[in-house]
């Protein structure tokens, strides 16, 4: 792919802290280069701000190799970006031509609420793991792995499903900021393997429970959570997570 | 977790939601094979006797109970997880929106179709059920003749049409209802999604479309 430099407009959503009202504003960054990450854009804004004696614009990062989930930013109309299948620091410049204006907001949902800027508080998601996405363990020495026979159809569905990185883009493309395609990834990742079988179904009940706490709306299957992972995790982990809370409460004895 | 718990979550109220739309669609089904009588072209003589049975008879009258708690909790249920819904979502909302990118607008539409659905609901109960049930003294009393009901009520053009706009609405609410209902209550088989899907497609086009052509095969004399 032939390399070239451009000029772009860039309407960034700025905020200073969640309890103030945001607006957009407009930037204007020079001679990006087609081979730059889409936040290495943002650093060269931002050291330009920096420069210019105005606050830098505050945006989520970390590992930046697409896979710690780190990265949530809303770019033209999609979370993460036009790529498919992608997260914010592995879109490059090239995905944009010479002059565009490319709108970017912060995740929306009342569970996230916008820290600063771009950057939203997502740790509604570490309390929904905390209130079942765990296994019960044997102390003393591992036992050896050859000795719990998985089905591999399970341990291939089990592990798309571990893919999950948990970065919301689900709940930022969802019309009703549901967080099923999350929940339910974490959840069939543990109920497809027999070492998430002590707590199958009180982990089921649990994180439902700490979801509609935190605020997420539910599920109507339109699909655009599973259009816009970066991990294409698939939308039938919902169907299954349905399944597995039918018939946990089903079974319930309290 | 009680039962009042199982039903109050998020998933629970979905469960609702989709065991009752499958009970509506169980529910077209008969609705539309008892219609299609008219087209025997016997002067509505097979029509009513079908009418009679659903109207005149024991079961069916206590069955219609059913169906109407079932329209109830569909509707209600389905309006408050609108409110719900609408309420997660925040009060700032994104400047450029994701659109049809990632799903089709009758999926995100449910509610508005719904909507659509109700409203033409209540018309038509107006002109058929409510007549019919208040002749009977809303017991087993003795019905009126519906299939000449229905020539009448069905010789206004706007009549036909607002019945016609009611169907497109079913159909387009049944072609994302039908799939996610069976999603909703748990079938997460891929090979029976697949064929739920399809059979989802079929249904949402064939039964609105018999619906459909029941007021305007009245209008355009194709009968009798």
């Amino acid at each position: 792919m032939e390399h070239y430099n451009m000029n772009l407009n860039l309407k960034v959503w700025r905020q200073k802290n969640s309890n103030t009202k945001g607006e957009f504003k407009m930037y204007r960054v020079e001679n990006i280069s087609s081979e730059m990450s889409f936040l290495e854009m943002f650093d060269v804004l931002n050291e330009k701000l920096i420069a210019d004696g105005e606050e830098p614009i505050a945006f989520d990062h970390d590992c930046r190799e697409g896979i710690c989930g780190a990265c949530s930013m809303y770019i033209d109309g999609k979370p993460h970006g036009p790529w498919h299948a992608n997260t914010t620091c592995q879109l490059h410049m090239r995905a944009f031509k010479d002059g565009d204006t490319i709108v970017v907001e912060p995740w929306r949902a009342n569970a996230f609420p916008v820290i600063k800027d771009l950057v939203v508080d997502r740790t509604a998601f570490d309390r929904i793991i905390q209130a079942g996405g765990y296994i019960s363990v044997n102390t003393g020495n591992a036992v050896d792995g050859n000795s719990l026979p998985i089905n591999k159809d399970k341990a291939d569905a089990s592990f798309a499903a571990a893919m999950c990185i948990g970065c919301g883009a689900c709940v930022a493309a969802c019309k009703n900021s549901s967080a099923m395609l999350f929940l339910s990834a974490k959840v069939s990742h543990l109920a497809l393997l027999p070492q998430g079988e002590p707590e199958r179904h009180s982990r089921v009940l649990n994180m439902i429970d700490q979801m509609d706490k935190e605020g997420f709306g539910s599920c109507t299957n339109t699909g655009a959570c599973e259009a816009t992972c970066p991990k294409e995790i698939s939308i039938s982990n919902i169907a299954k997570l349905n399944q597995e809370y039918l018939c946990a409460s089903l079974t319930s004895e309290k | 977790m009680t039962w009042k718990q199982m039903f109050t979550s998020s998933v629970g109220k979905k469960l609702i939601m989709g065991f009752t739309g499958i009970f509506l669609i169980l529910f077209l089904i008969v609705h539309v094979a008892l219609n299609a009588c008219i087209w025997a072209n016997d002067g509505g003589k097979m029509f009513n006797a079908g009418a009679h049975f659903m109207g005149g008879t024991v079961v069916p009258r206590i069955l219609e109970i059913g169906l109407f708690a079932g329209f109830i909790l569909h509707i209600i249920q389905g309006i408050m997880l609108e409110i719900q819904n609408r309420k997660a979502r925040g009060n700032v909302k994104y400047a450029v929106n994701y659109n049809n990118r990632g799903s089709k607008w009758y999926s995100r539409s449910m509610g508005l179709l719904g909507t659509l659905i109700l409203l033409f609901l209540i018309m038509h109960i107006a002109h058929f059920w409510l007549p019919n049930r208040s002749h009977q003294g809303f017991l087993l009393g003795e019905e009126i003749n519906l299939y000449e009901t229905m020539k009448d009520v069905f010789s206004n053009v706007w009549v036909v049409v607002l019945y016609v706009v009611g169907c497109i609405s079913l159909a387009y609410h049944l072609a994302h209802g039908f799939q996610s209902a069976f999603r909703t209550i748990g079938v997460h088989n891929k090979r029976y999604n697949k064929m739920l899907t399809s059979i989802g497609y079929a249904f949402a086009i064939i039964v609105p479309l018999a619906f459909a052509l029941m007021p305007v095969s009245f209008y355009l004399g194709w009968i009798n």
